[in-house]
């Protein structure tokens, strides 16, 4: 069968969530639709779906605003493979916390037991590319593009820990759920979405 | 991946530092163009104080940036309007969490460097405000902070893009409350891409340096900008925008996302308003949403505005020619 992945059109870097879908389809020699999605219509007909960088509270408010948050949860619950990216990360998360302002309120998923840190590395100026490993999913050798990173400050007991940078968590799964705080569609390199993509067709 | 096309690897603002686990890059042009990609389909609104700055992230806008004045404030004050006060921005910076934006004077390096030093998210290059010098812009390379920087024609943008802007948006006429000129602009640079693009595809390198040196900016980004048929950075409209029409017309004509700066707290429904604009830029291409949208505020209570013909001070020609 052929599957079909969703990126979340709200806000923010969606067409580099596409192109990097679409390159890691190709490296698979997998068929497979790479879509913006907005509407509950469109989100309920998904195999997988990326929620990308953003800001989370401008995602997470307007996702309120033409119901598609319910239809990323009713999906999620049915065992729909999701990949968060930073902001979206923080939307699959039950808690997020601002390093300076504190909790920020703001309306989330809640399904990655987590407590996440905005702005953990500081802001804009101090954004940063680094090398960083995630071995237990076979990607040894990853350049991490953290940009106003969140990171994860405490996990619940069914959490996987796929990578650390400098000590803070940077990268969970939970089955079908993957959360990142760096950018993969940033770089040249398909790996993660590759996983996300096998994820997927696994699940389908 | 993002497109890098013009990108300086030996810029001064790249910081190198040697970590653990290999070494760390900051101030990389992946960074600062990768961070104006995170406020794609955004609105950034313009603020002078910490309350404006709230009510914003409250309407779900995906930046702020702070000035001292509105425009249109700055329009009717004259006088040299210069970058915000320094404690302004520290105290919008510990109030939200979203990204904080502010202005530096055209040319004013040292604007810029006393804004990366209190460590905004991006600097903004402005024409509202008054030019410190006519001949120069800054040579952004040198900054690790991203800058965004307004054109009106693909010459200027690529030209602030050679200078290093990491993100471009459309002068516009500030503090009108009149779109027009903004329109003028992103149609400008569009025809301006199609054009350059189908000179590409014709393989014709004669036209493309005809093109290069008409515009005064290199060849190889000329090319580069030809062979994507769009610019390398991201591209946001700004100018004269007030109502939730504006900004998903400008949306439907290919605009990244939308800068709003004195049509949301120069008008008397501010929240409405900033709301309002923001579910019409993220629902551009649902007219019905962005029916909703204009619904939500009363145009008797949009800030009057100004008609561009008649203007004394025509910002968007500051810094136009160099």
């Amino acid at each position: 069968m052929s599957i079909t992945i969703g990126v979340l059109a709200i806000q923010g870097d969606v067409q580099e969530n596409i192109f990097a879908t679409q390159k890691a389809l190709d490296e698979l020699g997998m068929s497979g639709n790479v879509i913006p999605v907005k509407t509950p219509d469109e989100i309920y007909k998904l195999n997988g779906l990326i929620i990308p960088g953003g800001e989370s509270t401008t995602i997470g408010q307007l996702s309120l605003v033409n119901r598609s948050r319910t239809a990323i949860k009713e999906k999620i619950e049915q065992g729909m493979p999701v990949f968060g990216i930073c902001a979206g990360m923080i939307m699959l998360s039950t808690t997020a916390n601002d390093r300076i302002v504190g909790n920020t309120n703001q309306p989330l998923l809640e399904f990655l037991d987590i407590q996440l840190e905005r702005n953990s590395f500081g802001r804009q100026r101090n954004s940063f590319e680094a090398s960083i490993s995630m071995d237990s999913i076979n990607i040894p050798k990853f350049n991490g593009v953290f940009i106003r990173a969140p990171s994860v400050s405490s996990i619940g007991p069914d959490i996987e820990v796929l990578s650390k940078y400098e000590e803070k968590i940077v990268a969970v799964k939970k089955g079908n759920i993957i959360g990142t705080s760096f950018h993969p569609e940033l770089t040249q390199d398909a790996a993660l979405h590759k996983y996300f993509v096998n994820l997927v067709s696994q699940a389908g | 991946m993002l497109p890098l096309s013009g990108a300086r690897g030996d810029a001064k603002g790249i910081v190198r530092e040697k970590s653990g686990s290999g070494d760390v890059l900051r101030g990389t042009s992946t960074l600062k163009r990768g961070f104006a990609h995170m406020l794609k389909n955004g609105v950034v609104m313009d603020v002078t104080n910490v309350e404006q700055a709230q009510i914003a992230e409250e309407a779900g806008a995906v930046s702020v940036m702070v000035l001292d004045k509105l425009p249109s404030d700055v329009r009717k004050a004259g006088g040299v309007a210069r970058t915000a006060s320094i404690k302004i921005i520290e105290e919008i910076m510990n109030s939200v969490t979203i990204p904080v934006m502010a202005k530096c004077r055209i040319g004013h390096v040292y604007e810029a460097r006393v804004l990366e030093e209190t460590n905004v998210d991006m600097i903004d290059e402005s024409e509202v405000l008054t030019p410190a010098d006519e001949h120069h812009h800054i040579w952004k390379w040198d900054f690790t902070t991203p800058f965004v920087n307004g054109a009106r024609s693909l010459a200027e943008a690529l030209r602030r893009i050679e200078e290093g802007a990491a993100m471009i948006r459309t002068k516009g006429e500030p503090g009108t409350g009149n779109v027009a000129e903004a329109i003028t602009h992103i149609k400008k640079v569009n025809d301006e891409l199609r054009a350059i693009k189908s000179v590409y595809d014709s393989d014709d390198n004669q036209d493309l340096i005809r093109i290069a040196r008409e515009f005064k900016v290199s060849y190889d980004l000329v090319e580069k900008t030809a062979k994507l048929g769009r610019l390398p950075v991201v591209n946001f409209a700004a100018g004269g925008i007030a109502t939730p029409a504006d900004a998903a017309y400008l949306m439907s004509l290919g605009c990244d996302g939308i800068f709003v700066g004195s049509g949301i707290f120069n008008s008397d429904d501010a929240k409405e308003r900033a709301r309002s604009i923001v579910m019409a830029t993220t629902f551009w291409n649902e007219p019905e949403k962005v029916k909703e949208a204009q619904r939500m505020i009363d145009e008797r209570q949009s800030m009057l505005g100004l008609d561009v013909k008649t203007l004394e001070l025509r910002m968007q020609e500051r810094g136009g020619s160099a």
